[in-house]
């Protein structure tokens, strides 16, 4: 069973892993993701792959502990081992050299636009990255985004860390500035993504989005993560996970993240108190 | 044997009662006891010509099977059955006996035929309580490798047979669990899962190497199964995992699911225990099947169990037309389904919170028959109704999965994406490639896809030893 070879809390709630998986690590390209499972019973979590150390044969994955699945993962520790991980799942990032790409990452998303950003720095590009949350202990990743990119923008809600306001608004004074992108990529929570991309329809700026709407299966066979794009219904774990964002149908798209709402709040809860009730830490 | 009065009619399966039934996922049929087996056996008539083995897409000795059945030599037939079937407690179960042996059965002609099935059932259930084993001791080691995408039941029964021909085989599984159908799709109540699981342990014991959670197409294209890791052969059994969906509105609404979700959450993550498990399905009160094949069946009785007061089947010609198994439609019927015959969905309509409110379909008549021989439905104008419903479960067929096709540029498909591969061999036309199950026909049988997969083998076999694999054409086997 994959053994988890390093653990780092990055915020409160999220935790970067390495866990070792080199048959993964040896085949994924950006934007990739893996569907991970921590018992028998367990959800099967997907997850991006934020990096992969090929020499040690391992995967990096930056989980925010949001429901039972993700604070049962969290609660892992180095030296723990997962049940299984399937992968690397979906379509790499669609890179073209030498571009011109502004990242941005709302939240957590900020995991998932950091292998996109190296993505397109390896193959020459300028890469501008935009990062935000809500105050300065939420936002991640911004030590490694400036290893990588040439600009790096943080914006948070409170202004306790970079400039006040959202990423959008950074994306806006960027754009006001004279920055130019061949290409926006967006990736956060829906209400961030929708925001991007309503500043960027009018310029008519190429915007990818990348989405996660809830995966059974991982391989096409459930239907259970379609949504719509430009009218057309894809399967996110197969045709995506990331899409042209002027075509998505994000409402849709909010509504179908919300089908288990109740069951899952049920699901937490009765986590907590167990874990309350054997003296560990909620 | 004396000669006695030939009893017309099979012996009844013991069933669990319908009401009891229809709220717990205990298996419906509860088996044969011993002497009711012996009985059933003693009413084979040994017909010289045979005439049910061909019957049988894996021709078991079917006479001969029976006949130690009858004579209570209950590990000769085990033996008998093995031969030729490496899952006879899963094809006991669910072949669709009433179309393959059992109807070329000769007491078929005035009465009903030998349960066949049940009695294979029988033999493969006692074996296991008993803890009879397969003891052929397989072939010395060839040193040659093979790789399986796949562990259906076409996958399954190909690695077994190359095992045991002293190959070494090497089964790559999607999913966490092997199994293909029989663990996602069909419910415990139909096949328990610990019979699969009893199966797939045979195949480990023989050698074969199960590698779950490695998707071929995005953990190793085909390619690199040869190139970087080796194989000398490839099967691809990856079955028809591709879910429809109708062009009508409303379909990605909460509560529309395809059958091969609803029944992946049930079976395979086991949300009938949820909380105990992590992964919830929706638990509709009122819930619509569309569909009329055995997907459906599973789905709508799954439905009750899952606690839905009304469960519907809709479908568009009539009972006579459907392709589910008739045990299964009676069954379902026992347990409380309610069928809707000569209607289809036109729209499926929300609540203020994007969930289904209600199943919008049209009546039907039928009319000329189609391309399939089987009257087609047409709608008739005007007949529309709506029905009030929480949940939507479409079982329409399914398409092939496109991951390996992406990938592997130079393997030849149909237009419907199925793999083109020689009947015979399940040979394709991409050297060491090989294919069957119902990646290449279409969604089918767990008979059939066994049935390809044991022509594969043999196939595969011939491949492996022929001296030079150069200028070879397997589809000369
Ligand atoms: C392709 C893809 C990549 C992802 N990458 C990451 C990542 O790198 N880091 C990370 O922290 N999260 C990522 N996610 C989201 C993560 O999978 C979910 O947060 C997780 O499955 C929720 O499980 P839970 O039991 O902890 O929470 P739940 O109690 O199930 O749900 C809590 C909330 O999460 C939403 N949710 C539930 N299930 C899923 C699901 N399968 N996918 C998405 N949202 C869901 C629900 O709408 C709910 O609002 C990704 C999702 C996808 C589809
Ligand atoms: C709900 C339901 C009920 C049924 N009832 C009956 C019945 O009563 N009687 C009967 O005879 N038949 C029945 N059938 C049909 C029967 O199950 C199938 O015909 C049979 O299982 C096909 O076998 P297969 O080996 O071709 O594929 P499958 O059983 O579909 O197995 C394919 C396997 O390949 C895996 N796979 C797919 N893609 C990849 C990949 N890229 N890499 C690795 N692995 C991959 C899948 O995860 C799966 O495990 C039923 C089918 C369904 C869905
Ligand atoms: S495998 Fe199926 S068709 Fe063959 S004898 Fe058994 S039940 Fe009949
Ligand atoms: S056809 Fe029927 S009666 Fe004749 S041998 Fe076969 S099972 Fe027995
Ligand atoms: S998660 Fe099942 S098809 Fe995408």
């Amino acid at each position: 069973m994959p053994r988890i070879l390093s653990k780092e809390i990055l915020a409160p709630d999220v935790v970067r892993f390495w866990i070792e998986s080199p048959h993964i690590a040896r085949k994924r390209k950006p934007g990739q993701f893996v569907i991970l499972r921590t018992a028998e019973g367990g959800e099967r979590i997907p997850l991006t792959i934020a990096d992969v150390d090929r020499a040690r044969g391992a995967v990096s994955v930056i989980v925010q502990g949001v429901g039972k699945s993700t604070r049962q993962l969290n609660a892992m520790d180095a030296g723990d081992e997962v049940l299984d991980v399937a992968g690397p799942l979906g379509r790499p990032t669609d890179l073209h050299p030498g571009r011109r790409v502004c990242c941005v990452g709302g939240g957590i998303g900020a995991a998932v636009v950091y292998p996109i950003a190296c993505g397109f720095k390896a193959l020459h590009g300028r890469v501008v990255a935009i990062i935000g949350g809500r105050t300065k202990d939420l936002v991640i990743l911004e030590r490694e985004l400036r290893e990588v990119a040439d600009r790096v923008v943080v914006t948070t809600d409170d202004g306790s860390h970079g400039t006040k306001g959202l990423v959008t608004d950074a994306l806006q004074a960027l754009l006001a500035e004279g920055e130019v992108f061949d290409e926006v990529v967006a990736v956060g929570p829906l209400p961030m993504m929708r925001a991007v991309v309503e500043v960027t329809r009018p310029l008519g700026l190429r915007t990818t989005v990348s989405l996660n709407p809830i995966m059974l299966d991982g391989t096409g066979m459930c239907g259970g993560c379609r949504v719509s794009v430009g009218g057309e219904q894809k399967y996110v774990c197969v045709d995506g996970p990331e899409f042209d964002g002027h075509q998505v149908d994000f409402e849709e798209l909010s509504a179908r993240l919300g089908a288990y709402r109740e069951d899952e709040a049920a699901s937490l809860l009765l986590y907590e108190r167990e874990r309350l009730a054997a003296g560990e830490p909620a | 044997m004396a000669k006695k009065i030939l009893q017309k009619t099979k012996n009844p399966m013991p069933l669990q009662d319908p009401v009891e039934r229809a709220r717990n996922f205990e298996e419906v049929a509860l088996g044969y006891p011993v002497d009711l087996a012996v009985l059933e056996a003693q009413r084979c008539i040994q017909c010289k010509n045979e005439p049910c083995i061909a019957g049988c897409p894996v021709e078991i000795d079917i006479p001969e099977f029976i006949r130690q059945v009858a004579e209570r030599d209950f590990e000769g037939a085990f033996r008998t059955l093995m031969d030729r079937n490496v899952l006879p407690a899963v094809c006991g179960r669910v072949c669709p006996q009433e179309e393959q042996c059992e109807a070329r059965c000769t007491l078929g002609v005035k009465f009903e035929p030998v349960a066949i099935g049940r009695l294979e059932r029988f033999v493969a259930d006692y074996a296991n309580l008993v803890k009879f084993t397969d003891d052929t001791p397989p072939q010395p080691p060839t040193g040659h490798r093979v790789a399986v995408v796949g562990s259906g039941p076409a996958g399954l029964t190909v690695a077994a047979d190359l095992a045991k021909l002293g190959h070494q085989v090497t089964i790559f599984e999607a999913l966490h669990k092997a199994g293909g159908v029989l663990v996602y799709g069909i419910p415990e109540f139909r096949l328990p899962k610990s019979i699969v699981e009893r199966e797939i342990d045979g195949l480990r014991r023989l050698g074969v190497e199960i590698r779950t959670n490695h998707v071929i197409g995005q953990t190793f294209t085909v390619d690199e199964l040869f190139t970087e890791l080796g194989f000398e052969a490839v099967f691809i059994g990856t079955g028809a995992g591709l879910p429809s969906f109708p062009r009508i509105p409303g379909i990605n609404l909460i509560g529309v699911y395809s059958a091969n979700e609803y029944l992946t959450r049930s079976n395979l993550m086991k949300a009938y225990l949820f909380p105990a498990t992590d992964t919830p399905a929706i638990r509709g009160r009122r819930v619509a099947v569309i569909g009329g094949g055995n997907t459906a069946m599973d789905a709508v009785r799954t439905s009750l169990r899952l606690g839905a007061e009304h469960a519907y089947l809709i479908y568009r010609r009539t009972r006579k037309e459907m392709p589910a198994r008739a045990e299964e439609i009676e069954h379902a019927e026992e347990e409380g389904v309610e069928i809707i015959m000569l209607a289809a969905p036109t729209a499926i309509l929300a609540d203020e919170r994007a969930r289904v409110r209600a199943v919008r379909c049209i009546r039907m008549e039928l009319g000329e028959p189609d391309a399939s021989g089987r009257r087609s439905p047409v709608p008739q104008a005007g007949s529309e109704f709506d029905l009030d419903v929480d949940i939507v479960v479409f079982a329409i067929g399914q398409g092939a999965n496109p991951l390996i096709r992406n990938t592997t540029p130079d393997l030849p498909v149909n237009k419907w994406g199925n793999i083109i591969a020689d009947e015979g061999t399940g040979a394709t036309q991409k050297a060491g490639v090989f294919a069957g199950g119902d990646i290449v026909t279409g969604g089918a049988t767990v008979i059939s896809a066994m049935g390809a997969g044991r022509r594969a083998a043999r196939a595969i076999d011939a491949y492996l030893r022929a001296p030079s694999s150069d200028g070879f054409s397997p589809t000369d086997v």
